[in-house]
């Protein structure tokens, strides 16, 4: 077997080609992915004599190959990596030949294997998807492919493995190929390429094999290394996301950036695509000196010919090829998170260079992805992937993710555990922001609150069942209606039998519930009015999301801090007796979960204060922090 | 200059480029760890290609065992002074109050206590909450699951099972108080690639990178040079003159040479296209135990 390649000397740029391609290399569990990683580092010497080595007894000890290397020990397939359950996680391999440096992302197909195809593939360009010819299709091998489309990968390597062991059998593999045609119909895929190998044995990895003698198509490398997987995006519309304004020093305002697509050059029009404010490119800033144009992938600072407002988080694009602008959008969202999507809940979106607050509002449907079939679902768990609604709080700038993989994708995190809980990919606006810019009210918020001579503000009572919210809030509602103040008091009673009806006490309806509520609440605080909220309130998100709703220092948080013994024993309305006897669910304390708040503004302590000595203590607080005089 | 590079490394060096901005956008009180070798020269001269034509907005940080080759120490001095910036340096007071050193305490005790504590101690002292490191996937296999953005909990500790997963480049920047996050632009590149971007950009490295006569003791397999008079001969042993130069930079007793005559770094160039020892060999720290690595990184190592 001649298997040695040059490593990496020419100019690839010289020769026309991509220096750098991404591949994802994925199929079920055993097809011989391991092995097909290996046996391409070693081909192109990417193996170290130490490593061969030590590969050289672990494959007499552990191996399943006799006495050739086993090249799935090499993977970090070693125990050690087994036991800490990081084999469940993307890896990332390289190598390099003449003609390409390559970047090949390893996702173990075990549990959570969405996860990590997803993570792998959002950076790929090409896919090797691996069937092991004595088996044939499996369900993993239809699940990674439609997942690679969904990622937005449009070129694979269908790689027929283990051809040895079917006799090099010409019949079997073109069945598999026909096979694959029929499903992968559906993906559009731009180019699907099959080529029958053996990983352990190096046929067609890098060399062509006499043993297939009725193949004449291109080795799994010499394909790797041609294939052209269109870098259209330098045809693509110019966006450009502000990451760093560069100002050294009063005379230089700089934007600098890594273009997503297209080009710029000296001279062109460039708009802000959130703003519309025009401009125009003054100068293409790099270390290397002023330059003329750039593309897709280079990381330049732009200087503009106005002085406009451009901060972090901006796009800008070409006057007469703007992006979508919009605050509600339809999505594919791959949920990644350990906890549920919840519908309503407001996550930290990224795109591009910006973060947002988000909410899911709908979920239309879940995808099987083995059959593409749409399936219903509330809610969202580990590895599901959804078309949602999606809305965000403020609009944002995006493409179509088939159109433009860098501008249509984002990620949501968990504003309290700060995990990355979803990937999503935009398909299309929903509504258009230019439609939705608010009515310019004459009379605003200011000027209600200065005829009714007060500020208003949200004063929010959070706490157990049974802490006594309500009785603390009525007393101080008195208070300030003595003391001449408009109020308005917001609990369950008022609200459960009416607006909110139709809501039980699942996770998901207690979030949507609460957004009703706050909502409410945003409403009467605009309205001018000193606004309490005493609701049981348990998840820190939704409590956040109150305090964004509304401006700076209109929401206060009071956490009545009464223990859940105390509560228990009160039990003012059975409820606790009945949650503990099982014939009431999801009662908060009991079985339903409680997050106490991290940074509330008072914290009222019921065990050893009166509910008068509460209220002072309320009242005090308000005066020393100006909301009332 | 930049038109000549070859259009992989270009991609790399606009990703490096990308993320190094990426972190000084994000995060309140950013620092580089600058520890002198070949990584971070290639590291600090893409942050300097970021920031153009300003200068870096945080400082460099490097982490003093006061066992580094002299000529390390000498070069680092010239280059900070050369670029303008902004250097801290650390020791461990209380490791080398304790005695600690590499010939007697062991490279492994060394390493805990006059690296990682002491790496610790400083982004505590000085409150970083993200850290950019030269470090590169291909160099070992526990790097080559890690993120580019590395999480790191209370107490700098990396938690292997529970990474962020990395989609696109749309990075979980995301961290509260106590926590904070290892960055490292250099995960894609490859030892050859760093040195060719070196070739191609003419970037400055310290000169026991090349091959020049130096005097060296054979310690099990590996050729130590003798770099000041701490290190102690045995009785009759005498340094013997070698053309050698270094792979890798570290602690000098814990840092291995090897023969070469490359003296130039296209000659390097040559040398590692057809080099046949995986980069580690020549480090003493990790051939204490096998899962070394893992351990120390789980533990707050770079
Ligand atoms: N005969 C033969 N066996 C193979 C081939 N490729 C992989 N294998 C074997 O199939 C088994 C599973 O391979 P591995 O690479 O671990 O699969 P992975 O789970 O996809 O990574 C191992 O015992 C390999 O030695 C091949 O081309 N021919």
């Amino acid at each position: 077997m001649a298997m040695i390649a040059e490593a990496v000397p020419v100019d690839a740029a010289a020769v026309g080609q991509p220096g750098l391609l991404r591949v994802l290399i994925c199929g079920s569990v055993d097809d011989g992915k391991s092995t097909l990683i290996g046996r391409l580092l070693y081909d192109s010497q990417r193996i170290f004599d130490d490593q061969l080595t030590a590969l050289q007894s672990d494959s007499r000890t552990f191996g399943t190959t006799g006495d050739q290397y086993d090249f799935a020990l090499l993977m970090d397939g070693l125990e050690a990596e087994r036991e800490q359950n990081i084999t469940i996680d993307v890896g990332y391999r390289y190598f390099s030949t003449a003609r390409r440096s390559f970047i090949v992302a390893d996702a173990p197909g075990h549990e959570q294997f969405t996860r990590n195809m997803a993570t792998g593939a959002s950076n790929a360009e090409l896919a090797v998807v691996l069937v092991d010819a004595r088996k044939g299709l499996l369900p993993q091998t239809r699940r990674h492919s439609i997942i690679c489309w969904l990622l937005g990968i449009r070129h694979i390597v269908l790689a027929i493995n283990k051809i040895d062991m079917i006799g090099y059998d010409q019949s079997i593999f073109e069945r598999i190929v026909a096979e694959y045609s029929a499903f992968a119909s559906r993906l559009n895929f731009s180019s699907i390429v099959s080529i029958p190998v053996s990983a352990r044995d190096g046929d067609n990895v890098m060399a062509s094999s006499r043993k297939t003698g009725w193949y004449d198509g291109a080795t799994l490398l010499g394909c790797l290394e041609t294939i052209d997987v269109e870098f259209g995006e330098a045809v693509k519309p110019l966006r450009f996301p502000v990451q760093w304004v560069n100002r050294p020093n009063a005379d230089f305002r700089g934007f600098s950036g890594t273009i997503a697509s297209g080009q710029v050059r000296r001279g062109d029009p460039i708009v802000v695509a959130h703003s519309g404010v025009l401009s125009s490119v003054s100068h293409i800033v790099t270390a290397n000196g002023e330059i003329e144009k750039a593309g897709a992938g280079e990381a330049v600072t732009l200087t503009l010919a106005d002085e406009i407002d451009i901060a972090r988080g901006d796009l800008l694009v070409k006057p007469h090829q703007r992006p979508d602008v919009a605050d509600q959008f339809a999505a594919h969202v791959i949920w990644m998170g350990n906890n549920p999507l919840l519908p309503s809940r407001s996550y930290l979106m990224r795109v591009g260079t910006r973060w947002v607050p988000a909410t899911v509002t709908l979920i239309k449907h879940k995808l099987d992805i083995e059959h593409l079939e749409p399936l219903a679902a509330r809610s969202l768990a580990l590895n599901d992937i959804g078309f949602c609604n999606l809305s965000t709080a403020a609009p944002i700038a995006f493409d179509a993710y088939s159109d433009n993989r860098q501008t249509g994708a984002f990620i949501l995190v968990d504003r309290y555990t700060d995990q990355t809980v979803a990937a999503g990919m935009i398909d299309f606006p929903l509504r258009r922001a230019a439609n939705i810019h608010p009515e310019l009210l004459l009379v605003d918020k200011t000027s209600r609150a200065v005829a009714m001579h007060q500020q208003p503000c949200i004063l929010w009572f959070t706490g157990l069942s049974g802490s006594g919210k309500s009785t603390i809030a009525k007393v101080i509602e008195a208070r300030l209606h003595a003391a001449g103040y408009h109020t308005y008091l917001l609990d369950g009673d008022n609200l459960r039998h009416g607006l909110n009806r139709d809501l039980g006490f699942t996770d998901a309806d207690r979030v949507e519930n609460i957004r009703r509520i706050a909502e409410v609440a945003r409403l009467f605080v605009d309205a001018g009015v000193i606004t309490l909220c005493a609701f049981i309130s348990p998840f820190r998100a939704e409590r956040a999301m109150m305090r964004e709703l509304v401006e700076q220092g209109e929401f206060i948080e009071l956490f009545v801090d009464t223990p859940i013994e105390e509560c228990v024993r009160r039990d003012p309305k059975g409820l606790y007796a009945k949650a503990l006897s099982g014939s009431l669910k999801n009662f908060t304390g009991i079985d339903s979960n409680y997050e106490v708040p991290e940074k509330p503004e008072i914290i009222l302590s019921t065990m050893n204060h009166s509910v008068d000595q509460l209220a002072d203590q309320v009242i005090h607080w308000m005066k020393e922090s100006g909301h009332i005089a | 200059m930049t038109s000549h590079l070859p259009l992989h490394l270009k991609r790399l060096e606009s990703e490096a480029i990308e993320i190094i901005r990426e972190v000084a956008a994000e995060f309140r009180n950013p620092v580089m760890l600058y520890s002198i070798g070949k990584d971070s020269s290639v590291m600090l001269h893409a942050t300097m290609k970021a920031f153009f034509p300003g200068k870096p907005p945080f400082p460099l940080l490097h982490v003093d065992t006061t066992w580094k080759f002299r000529d390390m120490i000498k070069f680092r001095d010239e280059r900070v002074h050369a670029l303008g910036l902004d250097l801290i340096v650390h020791v461990n007071k209380e490791g080398l109050e304790r005695g600690i050193n590499p010939i007697n305490s062991g490279s492994s005790l060394h390493t805990q206590v006059m690296k990682t504590e002491a790496l610790k101690q400083v982004l505590e002292l000085h409150g970083f909450d993200a850290a950019l490191g030269g470090a590169r996937r291909d160099e070992e296999k526990s790097r080559a699951k890690e993120r580019i953005f590395s999480f790191r909990g209370a107490n700098h500790v990396w938690d292997p099972r529970n990474q962020r997963p990395e989609l696109w480049k749309l990075f979980n920047t995301k961290i509260r108080q106590g926590q904070s996050m290892r960055v490292f632009p250099l995960s894609n590149w490859t030892e050859l690639d760093v040195w060719q971007y070196i070739l191609f950009e003419e970037i400055p490295v310290v000169p026991l990178y090349f091959s020049a006569v130096r005097p060296v003791v054979r310690r099990s397999e590996t050729l130590i040079m003798v770099d000041d008079d701490r290190l102690p001969l045995d009785p009759g042993e005498v340094p013997e003159r070698r053309r050698v130069r270094f792979r890798t930079l570290g602690c000098y007793p814990l840092t291995g040479a090897i023969e070469s005559e490359a003296g130039s770094v296209a000659e390097i160039v040559s040398e590692m296209r057809a080099v046949r020892t995986s980069e580690r060999q020549g480090r003493l720290i990790d051939s204490d135990d096998a899962a070394s690595m893992e351990r120390k990184k789980r533990e707050g190592y770079f």
